[in-house]
């Protein structure tokens, strides 16, 4: 939203300002009402957005003279409360769970509930992505003296996929919140440990935010920076390269110069890797589908543990359906959806961890990706 | 169904729910047949409703004399926006670029797409001088087993008695939406 500021010539002038405002609905600053647009006298006003470039056309056209006044009526809307960004910042009570929130604030976050949590709660280093930046997991782990089994879970793979990572936050909160008061979550941390990557494709991440809300992969430059990211979904070395992939980098589904080509892969990779006889389930998190996806993805063969896997996939479904009604639908990515290559889920799988599984959340293509912020509190409720 | 020399052919049972009205519902069957070879061919589509659709009369009546009484044509971006929001009075024009591009969307399909509507880039209406409303769009469909998001543009007439009609869509390169 900009606003404007014009001092009117002729009568003419006014006439056609008058006539603007009304028409376009446009928010008088200066003077209060259209009637009091005087010749010679100043005029604010603001322009939402989307009508901005109308509005400037429409002046030219009337060979009007204008000035911006002000170029982003938001930033200085954000700019006049610091105290109460602040707030957010500081407290995460004060953390607003059912929004969607930039990677500068789950960082903050992230520190902040490690300080507010810290017998329950440490940040650990992971890695670095592409452009630098530094990918931090959760660790929540009751203190004991057994040897507790991992259950790890990453959101923000895809960019895009803005429920995935408010789904994390959500799920951290939940635990925190209810470990003392819910039975079922007390004897859940007595046995084992919770290991949470709230956004492990970062730099797709805020370019979603920032430049193209629909980006999907992670942002490692090819041929010559004319082209940009690699699936990271297709990076991990499981049958690499080999079904439901592209070789082009222009294409969303690209897999990248090899397997684990992609920092953000070897981050994730690397560290299963070395827990991996200690975890039990892998869990990652995408948007949109409603499904809850088994291995495996490139191809057909069933995993060895596969009646199980499904027994405990079918239970979560009904579970999940139990809250709200909705529908997840269960089974192999081969299967149910598409073929592909090198997912982590696959990976996670192939490396020996029993239970690996895709939850595609909310919804079935209505709202897709851009599913809105009064949906995030359901679906996480649902998931929980 | 595999039919020799024709194509695959599937048989649907369907579920229609009202948008505005979760609990009403309607069944439906369907019959789908793919091409085969040819993919440049809209798949063959026969549906029968078993009941009847809700009468919209009231509502497509207040929308068109709310667009007809504009002082300026209608124009309108990123519909929903980024936190998947559509303000009330945009979603109208929501509704029609989703029946709308499901015209597009079954002109375009295969055995192996899988479209929806993403989003609306941008949307103008077009000035004219008979009964129907006129509506330009930009959209973004998303492809699921190529990921890929394709921008299309679709011209969309519509009247109240007269119902949707696209008469005119193209695809569009993969940066002409930006």
């Amino acid at each position: 939203d900009q606003v404007f500021h014009i001092v009117p010539e002729t009568f003419q002038q006014v006439q056609h300002l008058q006539h603007l405002c009304s028409t376009l609905l446009l928010d008088l600053w200066k003077p209060q009402l259209p009637e009091d647009i005087q010749a010679g006298e100043d005029l604010h006003i603001r322009v939402p957005a989307p009508l901005v470039q109308e509005v400037k056309d429409s002046l030219d056209h009337h060979m009007i003279s204008y000035k911006v006044l002000v170029p982003n009526v938001q930033e200085l809307v954000n700019q006049s409360m610091p105290k109460e960004r602040n707030s957010h910042r500081q407290v995460p009570e004060g953390y607003v769970y059912t929004q969607y929130h930039p990677m500068e604030e789950i960082y903050q976050w992230m520190t902040q509930i490690q300080k507010s949590n810290s017998e329950l709660v440490t940040q650990h280093y992971l890695g670095e992505t592409v452009e630098n930046r530094t990918m931090y997991y959760l660790q929540i782990s009751q203190p004991s003296d057994k040897n507790k089994k991992i259950i790890w879970m990453d959101c923000g793979i895809h960019a895009r996929e803005w429920i995935s990572p408010a789904f994390c936050q959500w799920f951290v909160k939940e635990i925190l919140q209810n470990y003392k008061s819910d039975p079922k979550i007390s004897r859940f941390l007595q046995n084992l440990d919770l290991y949470v990557l709230p956004v492990l494709n970062i730099d797709g991440y805020i370019y979603s935010w920032e430049k193209d809300r629909l980006w999907r992969k992670n942002r490692s430059p090819h041929m010559n920076g004319t082209c940009y990211g690699t699936d990271l979904n297709r990076n991990f070395n499981s049958s690499w390269g080999s079904v439901g992939v592209s070789y082009n980098c222009s294409s969303e589904i690209f897999c990248g110069s090899g397997p684990e080509s992609e920092p953000e892969t070897r981050a994730v990779a690397q560290f299963i890797e070395r827990r991996k006889s200690d975890i039990l389930c892998y869990l990652t998190i995408h948007s949109y589908g409603q499904y809850i996806l088994t291995p495996y993805g490139s191809t057909t063969k069933p995993p060895s543990n596969s009646e199980e896997l499904m027994h405990v996939a079918e239970k979560a479904a009904a579970a999940l359906m139990g809250k709200y009604g909705t529908s997840y639908e269960v089974g192999p990515t081969s299967l149910i959806l598409y073929s592909n290559s090198g997912s982590s889920r696959d990976w996670a799988h192939m490396i020996g961890i029993p239970f690996s599984y895709t939850f595609e959340l909310r919804d079935k293509g209505v709202h897709g990706f851009l599913l809105p912020s009064y949906q995030i509190q359901p679906t996480c409720e649902e998931t929980m | 169904q595999d039919i020799d020399d024709v194509g695959h052919k599937y048989y649907l049972e369907l579920v229609l729910e009202d948008v505005l009205d979760k609990d009403s519902t309607v069944n439906c069957t369907a019959e789908v047949l793919y091409h085969l070879g040819n993919n440049n061919i809209a798949p063959d589509v026969q549906v029968s409703l078993e009941g009847e659709l809700k009468n919209t009369d009231e509502a497509d009546n207040i929308f068109y004399h709310r667009i007809k009484s504009l002082e300026k044509e209608l124009v309108a971006e990123n519909i929903p926006d980024s936190y998947g929001n559509v303000p009330p009075e945009m979603e109208p024009i929501h509704l029609l670029a989703w029946v709308a591009s499901g015209y597009v969307i079954w002109q375009n399909s295969t055995e192996n797409t899988e479209f929806h509507l993403a989003q609306i880039k941008h949307v103008k209406q077009v000035k004219r001088s008979d009964e129907y409303l006129e509506f330009d769009y930009m959209i973004l469909l998303h492809e699921m087993v190529s990921q890929e998001i394709i921008p299309w543009q679709m011209t969309v007439l519509w009247h109240p008695q007269h119902g949707v009609q696209v008469t005119q869509d193209s695809r569009q390169p993969k940066h002409a939406s930006e």
